[in-house]
């Protein structure tokens, strides 16, 4: 537990992702099974347990520490697990450091339920004394390793002096817990134990893992790695692709043995069991500008739709029962199937088609606003689904029957695809037309026009056109050549830059993240509202420039964030091009935008020409356009 | 029992002042008499009169201010009794950083100990804190909450050593006070094995070469010539702690931005600097050892002077100790001792 806490530690505060991708590697490298396997899994999001209320650890921590000075600890630090952490007395060397079977808790008044000596200092004995004396009917006997002995301090059985152990009873020094021995007894114990296992392991670890226990047990643990890093690193250490590990993860559980076993080189390939396994999506590069179009043969390509919605796969198969198995992941590989109910009757088939999830009202396409509507929502309850019916626009198919089609050319997949969404007949699923074309221009034209161009009143929900070399296989990642997207114009603002905040990793030394702002009407006349923020779009060139702009116009600094100088005649214009706009309530203003990205540096603009709030307003209105008409909508906002 | 602790000891606006024998202890302006318990800026300022203080710190002070920081110095002795006015005077080792120590000072049987800044932790480049009995204990209270419990610097220097062979094409900038961290991380690098150069940022130079000259072994330390940035790929780099985000450390070959200081401890402090590898490593001592140290000395009354008071005044209450927070000013301003010196003030971000 220890070492999975220190790299979960390290792994926080490193922002590079090459970095991050090292520090996994050599974790699991160098951890035994089935530790990493554990890791792995919660890391991925793969471990299921009753989670612990905050409320539970504050009177755990408050039993041994004097409440005052946790309260004004917890006031410092600021987060309850990390104060927890660091403030819960207990032994900070492993317990081998110091054989010797020492007795706690059952002293005088003067000395203190505190675990192991530092001992590293040779000064450390004295360090027991000197920790805060809560009250001493609040004090809780020494925890044991032995478990029968732990059973009897559950707080229920009553705590303190009358379960004191007596005099001269030896407690060994707590041991460890292994990530394996948390999860295990998390997922199997009911929860008026929970409590006693707990302040067992927090006596056990160290700061770093008590740290991360906490996060984990309360469910807050937020790596920053996402699955796909993680799977990564377990591929490379047999040197396989992250989609390798991919194709075979989901037939596997937790503590993944067999696949460490494959991808080290001493086990077969882990046969999935899943019948309806996830394939990993192939992705498209952007057409940067109409010039990237001349170079290639129009005649060589087919043309559709880009839906503004969610990538899914939906998977269908049998298992040995005969039971037809349905899932939908999601670009990422994510099972996302319980958050989709209505999609499952339409997964008949077995095989794997990929599409373009979205929200389908008397058969229009909404926009990606009321989608989101729905992905936001934990519970899906029958009113959600009424109201926000999801709807699956498939554009390729990858299986069929058995069989793997996607070694096929395009040319032979799309034919496939039709005829089983023409053998489907089903409500929720649907084909992504082909848009006929002969030259580029035809695309340049029903690009920007889609509703002309065969799209009619969904083309609100169209975000440019995908296009798609008929000869070339499905292949998973993110080959140059055969897939480019090409998205329509991006809405563009002139905003005023308000904050700038140091950037991470190489840019850590710059101010790189822009919070800029609109003109609206305020109490005061007129006045800079922020509207979202920015950090990238420009050169590294420009980022030192702006970087000079921020440093030589501070007005006020918190922490990594600056103020700049802006108003109506100083100000620095940055135009902010954008692919859509959002309701917000943590912008002041009311609007977020959608994908932020400074599109040009205005040196030359004055402030005060910079754009007003009620354009992304109306931007906004454009969207919610389709939110259904009536109240109920409003009031479930 | 006529005698009151304030009688020797009170508070001005110049700070500790002992009216008996006309001398005040870390001034933080000019007066004409100082006893100067360690050569960190906050406490060993330029411009006073005479100047009592340990050869060590004596010089610490040549070195940061010119030779003629005072117009007169006087050199303090470990343990020797001096009568000053009408008091007696002896020094301690404080164990804080070269030459530091705590000033005694004694009148009719009662004793008070002004500690300046002190930790227990070991350092190998200074004497270890001695405890001194007395009725009146002054101390400081940097990290003065129970949260901060300084780990054990081996374990924080391995951690960075570590780092190194993970990532031996990345530079480690690592950001540490001119005066005794600095010099500490170099010697607890050498305790691990890291035998090679420890690269020097300008404004550690000075200060180095003085504790190599007082017998400190750091090994080599050359300092960064600025066209030879690029080509420090998987050296270890110490400079002031506000260079770590300065456009000076952006020329490192791709640098792992890493901070020593007891602040580490806790991750926002750590995430607002930008640090990407806190190392815990404290010249201050910890709340363990400041409870440790208050009961070691047998005080009956603790006066606290910077940091978090609260807490610390809190706790000698439950123990039955006076205590009362001196709130004084001027001193630890950016969290840990020591405002850079030569660094232009305007520059560091401001809200540490």
């Amino acid at each position: 537990m220890n070492d999975f806490a220190h790299l979960l530690d390290r792994l926080a505060y490193e922002p590079r992702r090459n970095a991050k991708l090292r520090l996994l590697q050599d974790f699991f490298a160098g951890t035994p099974d089935p530790e990493r396997g554990w890791a792995l899994a919660a890391m991925t999001g793969g471990l299921t347990f009753r989670e612990a209320k905050p409320a539970l650890i504050r009177a755990l921590v408050e039993e041994r520490v004097d409440p005052v000075l946790f309260a004004l600890s917890h006031n410092y630090v600021g987060d309850l697990a990390e104060t927890t952490a660091l403030i819960w007395p207990g032994p900070e060397e492993s317990s081998d450091a110091f054989p010797s079977p020492r007795t706690r808790g059952e002293g005088s008044d003067d000395d203190l339920v505190v675990g192991a000596t530092s001992g590293s200092d040779g000064e450390g004995a004295s360090k027991d004394e000197v920790l805060p004396d809560p009250p001493p009917h609040h004090r809780l006997p020494a925890r044991s390793a032995d478990d029968a002995v732990g059973r009897e301090l559950s707080p229920r059985a009553g705590r303190g002096d009358a379960l004191s152990p007596g005099p001269g009873h030896n407690n060994p020094p707590p041991s460890v817990p292994t990530l394996a021995e948390v999860v295990e007894t998390l997922a199997t114990t009911p929860k008026r134990a929970l409590l006693q296992h707990l302040a067992h392991w927090l006596d056990a670890l160290d700061e770093t893992g008590r740290w991360a226990l906490l996060k984990l047990v309360t469910g807050n643990l937020r790596v920053g790695v996402s699955a796909r890093l993680a799977k990564t690193a377990v591929g490379a250490l047999g040197g396989h692709e992250a989609d390798a590990v991919e194709e075979v993860w989901h037939g596997l559980k937790p503590p993944y043995t067999e696949l460490f076993a494959w991808v080290e080189g001493r086990g077969e390939r882990p046969e999935s069991r899943n019948p309806a396994p996830f394939r990993p999506p192939m992705l498209s590069h952007p057409v940067e500008e109409f010039e990237d179009l001349e170079t290639l043969e129009p005649e060589a390509f087919s043309a559709e739709w880009k839906w503004d919605g969610i990538r899914v796969q939906l998977a269908g198969g049998r298992d040995n029962q005969g039971r037809q198995v349905q899932k939908v992941y999601s670009r990422t590989g994510e099972d996302i199937s319980e958050a989709f109910p209505d999609l499952m009757d339409a997964i008949t088939f077995n095989g794997a088609l990929d599409g373009e999830l979205l929200i389908l009202r008397e058969g229009r396409v909404q926009s990606f606003n009321v989608l989101q509507q729905r992905l936001n929502r934990k519970a899906v309850t029958g009113k959600l689904l009424d109201e926000f019916p999801a709807h699956v626009r498939v554009y390729d198919v990858l299986a069929a029957e058995g069989e793997d089609l996607r070694g096929l050319p395009f040319a032979e997949r799309r034919p496939r695809l039709e005829a089983l969404v023409r053998r489907l007949d089903h409500g929720r699923i649907d084909l992504s037309p082909l848009v006929p074309f002969t030259t580029w221009d035809e695309v340049a034209a029903a690009r920007a026009d889609p509703a002309s161009a065969g799209a009619g009143a969904d083309a609100d929900a169209i975000e440019g056109v995908m296009l798609k070399r008929l000869n070339s296989p499905y292949l998973p990642g993110r080959p140059k050549g055969p897939w480019w997207k090409w998205k329509r114009e991006p809405y563009v603002v002139d905003a005023v830059m308000m904050y700038a905040q140091r950037g991470h990793g190489k840019r850590s030394s710059f101010y790189s993240d822009y919070t800029f702002g609109c003109w609206r009407e305020g109490a005061e006349g007129e006045e800079l509202v922020p509207v979202g923020k920015a950090y990238h779009g420009f050169t590294d060139a420009e980022l030192q420039k702006l970087d000079r702009y921020v440093r030589n116009h501070t007005t006020k600094r918190f922490g990594p964030v600056r103020e700049v100088a802006y108003g109506r005649e100083t100000g620095l214009v940055l135009e902010i091009a954008f692919e859509g706009v959002q309701r917000s309530t943590r912008h002041k203003s009311g609007v977020a935008m959608r994908f932020p990205r400074v599109s040009r540096i205005r040196w030359d603009k004055p402030p005060a020409e910079a754009d007003r709030v009620d354009v992304l307003e109306r931007i906004l209105a454009r969207g919610e356009r389709e939110v259904a008409p009536g109240a109920a909508m409003e009031a479930s906002e | 029992m006529s005698q009151r602790a304030s009688d020797l000891l009170t508070l001005t606006r110049e700070g500790l002042y002992c009216p008996l024998g006309r001398f005040h202890v870390d001034p933080t302006r000019p007066v004409e008499r100082a006893l100067i318990t360690h050569g960190h800026a906050d406490h060993a300022r330029a411009g006073h009169g005479t100047v009592l203080a340990t050869p060590e710190t004596l010089r610490i002070m040549a070195v940061r201010y010119g030779e003629d920081f005072c117009t007169s110095r006087q050199e303090a002795r470990l343990s020797e009794r001096m009568r000053i006015g009408d008091v007696i005077v002896f020094f301690a080792p404080a164990g804080h950083v070269l030459g530091s120590a705590q000033i005694a000072i004694e009148r009719e049987g009662q004793r008070i100990v002004v500690s300046g800044d002190y930790k227990r932790a070991p350092d190998p480049t200074c004497l270890p804190f001695e405890t001194v009995p007395c009725d009146v204990f002054i101390t400081e209270a940097t990290f003065g909450l129970p949260v901060f419990r300084h780990p054990d610097t081996r374990g924080e220097v391995r951690k960075l050593i570590e780092s190194v062979t993970l990532f031996p094409e990345r530079a480690h900038i690592v950001g540490a006070y001119a005066l005794g961290k600095a010099q500490r991380v170099m010697a607890l690098l050498r305790e691990e094995g890291w035998d090679r150069p420890i690269h020097l940022h300008g404004a550690m130079e000075k200060l180095t070469e003085l504790y190599k000259r007082e017998g400190v072994p750091l090994g080599e330390t050359p300092k960064v010539v600025a066209a030879d940035r690029k080509d420090l790929h998987g050296a270890i780099v110490l400079c002031p702690p506000s260079s770590i985000q300065d456009l000076w450390s952006r020329k490192f070959p791709d640098p792992v931005t890493a901070f020593a200081s007891g602040w580490m401890r806790v991750r926002a402090r750590a995430r607002q600097k930008g640090v990407e590898l806190p190392l815990v490593i404290s010249d201050h001592s910890d709340w363990p050892d400041l409870c440790r140290t208050i009961l070691d000395t047998g005080a009956e009354e603790v006066w606290v002077t910077h940091g978090q008071e609260d807490a610390l005044v809190h706790w000698c209450g439950t123990r039955g100790i006076r205590a009362k927070p001196l709130h004084m000013l001027g001193y630890g301003d950016d969290g840990e001792a020591e405002p850079d010196p030569g660094h232009d003030p305007k520059m560091e971000e401001a809200s540490a």
